[in-house]
């Protein structure tokens, strides 16, 4: 479990994270979202040990972050932004360094190298300077370090950032291979991550919390939740028919298609199949929407600004 | 006491993964080998002894040693492995002495592949092994401390050249406060006490004691202490710094 209570931090008279009140359970996958400059990356900082708290506390299983810095440390494991590596080393010189301060040892040692060259594909580069791998690998490399003692809780810092697609593919779907029974945090401000990764967000700008929610609980937030979206040829046409239906707000049009909103809390989808069906419009494609979280991610860390 | 034995394995591995140990060998040796022959007069002196040898470790050390510890810190704060290191289950003392005592096992190193040098005076003549083996010893204290100094200012940047810039006056001052030439400054006006005291402060005045034979407790004790303010120092350097 992680916990933070009242958790600030000060650089100067600049507040990077105020008052922040966390509580993650084992299992939980979360998503710390925020613009750049949240405070995102100083709350990891925080929880990992590297920096202290101006004031409040934070525990990784009930082991003081400040006061009982090694043993939380010993607990976790983390993902720099970026991550850093010792570039003149070989993923294997690095690697079992990092076995050493962990304090792995015999066939427990020799089962966790294994284990994340495996996963991680790392058989490849092994005896190849890190300096040398590409971005994708380095990444890899990384990762291998953050989840070699198969720590209780993993705070990733924008894991994925600067990723192919394909490689960005490739880390979610060994974060969610390794999620089980464990704590994983994840500091991001891509929203496609949190939508295929994580089962709780918690959005934070300026150093406060805006919201803390599922992903669909988020989704519910945005006014296109059980909006439909039809696309068609020359929609402006059929804007009037769709206006005058029953539960529809709103209709807006845009260059392909049209969406209508809702104007209560159910959908007008029925409504809308119905005339189309009626009078035979020729719709590509009908949608019944479940919500954006870009919208929603903008209303919330914007709004707070105005 | 396993994590500082990591770090400083770790530390020492990279040296030797880049040409920078043996380039900073090749240049140690050749460097003290010109200065004992040609500005110590090492045949010219016709004595059994390496004083022209030990006579040049300060100044040779003033520039090398800096060039070894400015990436100490400089280095893991611009790569970012500064917060690796300190988020891995290691304390910031033990992680400072590991990467000090792999800098100063390495300079100890490149002070041991001088002995060539003691088998030619000893085959040319009859030296006093005694004093020659207590001048390696001062030879490798004074490189500790100078090593503690660099390493506690390389903590201060993450650019490694003012990290070296920094380190070389920094020696500079605690070496020149034995120098006749400076001490003559503070003679004219201070009383003998505080000129005593401040030529004590100097590397010179201790390993010169100890060059020549003499290993006094508080010339081993200075040099140590030395070292241990200078990590003290790095300590907190780091911890003040540590969000830059």
């Amino acid at each position: 479990m992680i916990v933070t209570e009242h958790l600030r931090k000060c650089y100067g008279d600049f507040v990077a994270v105020d008052d922040l009140n966390l509580q993650i359970e084992p299992g939980e996958v979360v998503g710390l979202l925020g613009p750049n400059g949240a405070g995102k990356s100083t709350t990891m900082k925080m929880l990992s040990g590297f920096l202290t708290p101006t004031s409040g506390t934070a525990s990784i299983f009930g082991k003081d972050v400040v006061h009982d810095s090694l043993a939380a440390r010993r607990m976790l494991g983390y993902l720099p932004e970026g991550a850093p590596a010792w570039g003149e080393m070989t993923p294997e010189q690095f690697l079992h360094f990092i076995a050493d301060i962990r304090g792995l040892q015999g066939s427990q040692r020799k089962k966790a190298l294994d284990e994340v060259v495996e996963q991680l594909h790392l058989d490849r580069v092994w005896h190849q300077p890190i300096d040398t791998l590409s971005k994708g690998f380095k990444r890899r490399v990384g990762l291998a370090q953050a989840i070699l003692h198969k720590p209780k809780a993993l705070l990733l810092d924008e894991p994925t950032d600067g990723l192919d697609p394909n490689q960005k593919h490739e880390v979610r779907e060994l974060i969610q291979q390794i999620a089980a029974d464990r704590i994983i945090l994840i500091s991001t401000h891509i929203l496609e991550e949190v939508e295929a990764l994580c089962t709780r967000a918690v959005i934070i700008a300026r150093g406060k919390i805006l919201a803390d929610d599922t992903p669909e609980g988020l989704e519910q937030r945005s006014r296109y939740h059980l909006a439909v979206t039809l696309r068609l040829e020359s929609p402006e046409r059929y804007r009037e028919k769709l206006a005058a239906l029953p539960m529809v707000a709103e209709v807006e049009v845009h260059a392909n298609g049209l969406t209508a909103f809702p104007s209560g809390k159910e959908t007008p989808f029925p409504h809308i199949k119905a005339l189309v069906d009626e009078e035979n419009w020729p719709v590509q494609s009908l949608q019944l929407e479940r919500g954006r979280l870009d919208e929603v991610f903008r209303t919330i860390t914007m709004g707070e600004r105005n | 006491m396993q994590a500082m034995k990591a770090v400083m394995r770790r530390e020492l591995l990279s040296y030797f993964a880049t040409p920078v140990a043996y380039v900073f060998i090749v240049i140690f040796l050749m460097l003290s080998a010109t200065f004992t022959f040609y500005l110590g007069g090492f045949y010219e002196r016709g004595q059994a002894d390496l004083q022209p040898f030990f006579l040049f470790h300060p100044w040779l050390y003033l520039f090398l040693i800096p060039a070894i510890s400015m990436r100490l810190w400089a280095e893991e704060r611009k790569s970012g492995t500064l917060e690796l290191l300190l988020t891995l289950p290691i304390s910031l003392k033990d992680a400072i002495i590991g990467k000090f005592l792999a800098a100063w096992l390495f300079a100890g190193l490149a002070l041991a592949l001088t002995f060539p040098i003691w088998i030619t005076v000893n085959y040319l003549g009859d030296p006093d092994n005694g004093v020659i083996l207590a001048a390696y010893l001062g030879s490798f204290l004074m490189a500790g401390a100078y090593l503690a100094i660099g390493s506690s200012l390389s903590a201060l940047t993450r650019n490694q050249v003012i990290a070296f810039i920094l380190s070389v006056v920094a020696c500079f001052i605690m070496m020149v406060t034995g120098l006749d030439m400076v001490l003559d400054f503070f003679r004219g006006w201070l009383p003998q006490g505080l000129v005593d005291a401040v030529a004590s402060l100097s590397f010179l005045t201790h390993f010169q004691s100890i060059s020549r034979g003499v290993v006094e407790l508080r010339d081993v004790l200075y040099f140590l202490l030395v070292i241990g303010l200078g990590l003290y120092a790095n300590q907190l350097i780091i911890e003040a710094k540590k969000a830059d």
